[in-house]
């Protein structure tokens, strides 16, 4: 069975797997291992607490505007779908019924708009 | 300390996990079925996970190695949507860092969102805990979740290749990315780092190799920490009054 084409070579995926793999094994073992009590600098804790609520939301803004599925064109429907998601998360905090709310709102409006 | 409460530290562990099973179930399903869109095999996608085990760092690296985004932009953005992990690592340490390294090694690999958020619930609690009790229990959080996480990637991998075009998938991920911000959003400082970095994003997008999701991140970031220090100083002066 033939899977659908890679947009990136095996190699690339690989270099990726084992990179990630290393980093995030030497983010988690850097302190628990290695720095052990020692404090660490204020200013940089501030700016480590917002690290992911800030990369995650830059990366989706663009997704969101210039949505895949229409080749980059905005879409009333993706928006639509994406600001209920949003909406959910924020106010309920559960992560899976803003997921659930979004994928079917999604499909709801692609169902009606044919 | 006696092997017995060594032993129902990890079951208390296990059983206190079992709700965060019904999330990372379906996120491991989730991640499969697009990685195998992405064109990723069954055991490229389990190797994925089991490497990596950063359920946003391998959504953010799929994504991103997509849009074509050189290999060290993808390092980096996946590496700074885990940078959390550094920080539980750093506020667990007082509880396990008496452990020998080769637990320490192995509680590393397992610090996730969910082994964390509950073990400082239950440090905190159970005072009585020696650091042989609080090993066992961290282990035990992760003693259902990630198998399941590893299972669940397998299950979407093998699903994801029969799944139709139709279903829209390639928007489903920017689905679960929003859905994944709304936990974070626990400060007003969260939701303005949020904000900053969704506003910064549109325009740094024309930047080339994806270079502008590091400038928004960074700008969010640094609107994150400003905020943070207002609203303290907000804080202080009214209680002042």
């Amino acid at each position: 069975m033939a899977g659908p084409e890679m947009s990136f070579d095996r190699s690339t995926l690989w270099i990726v797997i084992a990179g990630l793999a290393v980093g995030s094994y030497a983010l988690r073992f850097a302190f628990i291992g290695l720095v052990g009590n020692r404090a660490m600098p204020a200013w940089l804790m501030r700016h480590l607490r917002y690290t992911a609520v800030a990369i995650i939301p830059a990366l989706v803004a663009p997704l969101v505007v210039w949505p895949a599925p229409t080749g980059g064109t905005p879409s009333l429907i993706h928006f639509a779908a994406a600001a209920l998601t949003f909406a959910i998360a924020a106010l309920t905090k559960n992560v899976l019924l803003a997921m659930v709310s979004g994928a079917c709102s999604l499909w709801v409006l692609m169902y009606l708009t044919g | 300390m006696p092997i017995s409460t060594v032993k129902s530290a990890f079951w208390k562990g296990m059983r206190d996990s079992a709700p965060f099973v019904l999330v990372s179930g379906p996120f491991g399903l989730l991640f499969g079925v697009l990685a195998a869109e992405a064109g990723l095999n069954v055991i490229e996608a389990f190797s994925f996970s089991l490497a990596v085990f950063a359920g946003s760092a391998q959504f953010t690296a799929l994504q991103l190695m997509q849009e074509q985004s050189p290999t060290l932009i993808v390092l980096i953005s996946a590496l700074a949507v885990n940078l959390r992990v550094a920080m539980y690592s750093a506020s667990l340490t007082p509880y396990l860092g008496d452990a020998p390294l080769w637990q320490r090694a192995c509680a590393a690999y397992v610090t996730v969102d969910q082994s964390y958020a509950l073990s400082m619930i239950e440090f905190e609690r159970r005072a009585d805990w020696g650091t042989s009790e609080r090993m066992a229990y961290f282990f035990g959080t992760n003693g259902l979740v990630a198998p399941f996480w590893m299972v669940a990637t397998i299950t979407g991998a093998l699903v994801g290749a029969s799944v139709p075009d139709s279903l829209g998938l390639d928007f489903v991920l920017p689905i679960a990315f929003l859905a994944m911000i709304g936990p974070m959003l626990r400060t007003p400082a969260h939701v303005v780092a949020c904000f900053t970095a969704c506003a910064v994003a549109l325009p740094a997008a024309m930047l080339p190799y994806n270079l502008g999701l590091i400038v928004a991140g960074l700008a969010g970031m640094m609107a994150g920490a400003q905020a943070e220090l207002w609203f303290e100083r907000r804080t202080a002066t009214k209680t002042e009054v």
